[in-house]
């Protein structure tokens, strides 16, 4: 994977592409705050959901504990996975041991984070997505581009082609002359989907909320295929990441309201689901939770980074983010893109690879995404706090850099070296390409002009009028 | 009333014209200027960049420099939020320059009480709300005001206003295409208005939105919102 700027560059260069991004981002964001402005106490959900999600992360330990001993207690067994490879290692397992060799799927982040598609594949399973946007993204052997709408990037267009030319080989094929609107496409699936969820013996799901006094799982989604997948299977396994536990079912009354409205821009998202174990005659018979650190207790350890784990994968920061807009979802090279991706991969992997070295780097700072994020999580200071390690790294280019911003606080730091470099530069202003060759002044003129430098800097002024 | 010119280092060496026309708008107001000679650079690059010590030793010079002053004025709002966000996390001195810096219009709107400057500029002027004056420092409808009480001047909206310019300080370095994209998208929405002025209180995204302006030959000036307000019928802006 390149790092984000040449990843972007080829999205900038994609005039399709952009216009997708741009119209879809355009849309949810205005629809967002529209919503959000219904609520005269948005400002107090907002606190509420971060204090609750803050005081969950410091006594995390205890609550997941308490999670574990209501899900076993209910029937359910619960298995606790260092990361990537011993989760998929113990979902193919849980899998094999029904003796099946397909599963249907709801959109599950945690599972994309750990690649569990690509593993069962290998493993001669098939994992079915059935959300509408997964199985665009999985027919046309694409890969999510959002963390909620993951086929932003394709029009209908681009959607009838894929359902034309893929749902055959993978089961239903789509209708014939089938045509690009909303309700055929919709059919189309349906009707695809349909076939898997009344043959799969196998569930696989995430959680977007695990409620620890009771040890309840809860999925919020748009589209009923999440419930299908929970209720229709008689073995049912969530991958679900350590940090989404609550404490108790009077918190979800703050994040039921703040998540819909900031993902969707709905008043209350249309199926929310909520599965405690097992009983007998109603869902799944077998019921197996599998809790992912994967990186997480590592971001946990640091006392600014860890504020990215209250997320709770709303999107808000992507669809207001002016540089996810133009650069698309891929160019961060993470199941995680924009401005939450940038913060929370790193954590996750480490940045000693180019892309992860790249992304704390993938913001303005603008500060657009910190106002909307409904857990108020500081997007802006933790970049720069992740800068900061990278920098220390010393990875590629970062060495020099440290030189140049050594030398240049050098110089700032001494007025009367300063003063000398700005005469310097004044006198020889006539003599100044407009463009530049050296990193940065090269990037800098090949979109713009350079400012012509005045005749004296300020202080000359002042020093020559004011003194 | 005296007061500090913090005059940032982008202005002092790229746009003087801006730290002399705050100067000559505060003083018309009554305002006594000082330019303590010992301040450069807030440290906001380094910092933003991830370089924490390098910027250390620039707080501490910016401090210095201010000590003793009440009122401390700039006409930048991102210096303005660097410090008044980022300074307490190096230290009390640090923190105590944090609440004597005022960007420019909040000095005038929120300490001096006035909109009116008795400014003249007869063009069309559309505004952009740099990202860290909107966001950071809260300057909502301060410059607005400061505008719409100018004579002669005709305040048009400007599309997608709050969006990032993508100047971003390193960003346009870091991620050019990107930046470049994001400006693009600023200066098409900048020219639909018709306007022949594009204003800004940050002459760092002005020197980004200005440059592309330049490299398109398009007709529309970047602007520093003091050299409007510092524009009268007997000195007029250029």
């Amino acid at each position: 994977m390149p790092a984000f700027p040449e990843a972007a560059r080829a999205a900038i260069g994609d005039p399709t592409l952009r216009a997708n991004l741009r119209h879809a981002t355009h849309t949810i964001r205005d629809k967002r705050a529209r919503a959000v402005a219904e609520l005269d106490d948005w400002a107090e959900l907002r606190q509420a959901g971060k204090e609750i999600k803050d005081r969950t992360l410091r006594h995390l330990d205890t609550y997941l504990l308490q999670l574990e001993e209501a899900v076993t207690a209910a029937g359910g067994t619960v298995h606790w996975a260092t990361d990537a490879a011993e989760a998929n290692r113990i979902v193919t397992e849980l899998v094999r041991a029904t003796g099946e060799t397909e599963v249907v799927k709801v959109k599950s982040m945690a599972t994309q984070e750990i690649g569990l598609n690509e593993h069962l594949e290998a493993e001669g399973i098939a994992a079915y997505e059935t959300d509408l946007a997964e199985l665009i993204v999985q027919l046309g052997e694409d890969r999510p581009s959002h963390i909620l709408v993951p086929a932003i990037h394709r029009n209908r267009a681009e959607i009838r082609d894929i359902f034309r030319e893929k749902m055959g080989s993978w089961g239903r094929p789509a209708p014939e002359g089938l045509s690009d609107t909303p309700a055929e496409l919709a059919e189309a699936a349906r009707l695809h989907l349909r076939e898997k969820f009344l043959r799969a013996k196998v569930g696989i799901s995430g959680a977007n909320f695990m409620v620890a006094e009771t040890g309840t799982l809860v999925v919020v989604e748009s589209e009923g295929n999440g419930r299908m997948c929970l209720t229709l299977p008689e073995t049912l396994i969530s991958v679900v990441g350590v940090e989404k536990v609550v404490p108790g079912w009077r918190d979800l009354e703050v994040f039921l309201q703040t998540l819909p409205r900031s993902s969707t821009a709905e008043r209350m998202n249309p199926y929310t689901s909520m599965w405690t174990g097992t009983r007998d005659d109603d869902g799944p018979s077998a019921f197996h939770l599998v809790l992912l650190d994967n990186g997480r207790t590592g971001a946990l350890a640091d006392e600014v980074g860890r504020q990215a784990l209250r997320c709770i994968r709303c999107s808000a920061c992507l669809n207001v983010c002016p540089v996810y807009e133009r650069a698309g979802g891929h160019a961060y090279g993470s199941v995680y893109p924009g401005p939450i991706g940038a913060i929370l991969t790193p954590q996750l992997r480490g940045t000693a690879s180019e892309v992860d070295a790249s992304l704390p780097y993938a913001s303005s700072l603008c500060g657009a995404c910190y106002e909307v994020c409904p857990v108020a999580i500081d997007i802006p200071e933790v970049l720069v706090h992740l800068r900061e390690r990278v920098a220390s790294e010393g990875g590629k280019g970062h060495r020099l850099e440290r030189a140049a911003v050594k030398a240049a606080s050098w110089v700032l730091d001494r007025p009367a070296a300063l003063a000398a470099g700005q005469h310097l530069a004044s006198a020889t202003r006539a003599l100044h390409p407009k463009r530049l060759p050296g990193p940065g002044a090269r990037q800098w003129s090949e979109h713009r002009n350079l400012p012509e430098l005045p005749a004296e800097p300020f202080r000359d002024w002042w020093k020559k009028n004011r003194t | 009333m005296r007061v500090a010119l913090f005059v940032t280092c982008v202005n002092d060496a790229v746009f003087p014209a801006t730290g002399v026309a705050t100067v000559r708008l505060l003083e018309r107001l009554g305002v006594e200027v000082d330019f303590p000679a010992a301040q450069t650079c807030c440290g906001q690059p380094q910092f933003n960049t991830g370089y924490r010590a390098e910027t250390a030793p620039l707080v501490r010079r910016t401090v210095r420099a201010f000590e003793g002053y009440e009122y401390v004025v700039t006409p930048s709002g991102s210096c303005a939020a660097m410090v008044r966000h980022h300074y307490a996390s190096f230290g009390a001195a640090a923190a105590g320059l944090a609440p004597r810096v005022h960007e420019l219009t909040e000095f005038l709107v929120d300490v001096l009480g006035v909109t009116d400057v008795g400014a003249y500029f007869p063009h069309r002027v559309t505004y952009h709300p740099s990202c860290h004056g909107l966001r950071l420092l809260g300057l909502g409808d301060r410059p607005r005001r400061l505008l719409e009480a100018v004579k002669g001047l005709e305040l048009v909206e400007l599309p997608g206003a709050e969006e990032c310019c993508g100047f971003g300080g390193t960003f346009a370095v870091k991620n050019p295409d990107v930046s470049a994209a994001m400006g693009a998208d600023k200066i098409a929405n900048a020219l639909s208005t018709g306007a022949e002025v594009l204003c800004g209180a940050d002459n760092s995204c002005l020197l980004h939105v200005g440059g592309m302006l330049s490299r398109q030959g398009a007709p529309l000036s970047a602007v520093h919102l003091a050299d409007i307000l510092a524009s009268t019928e007997e000195e007029p802006w250029q």
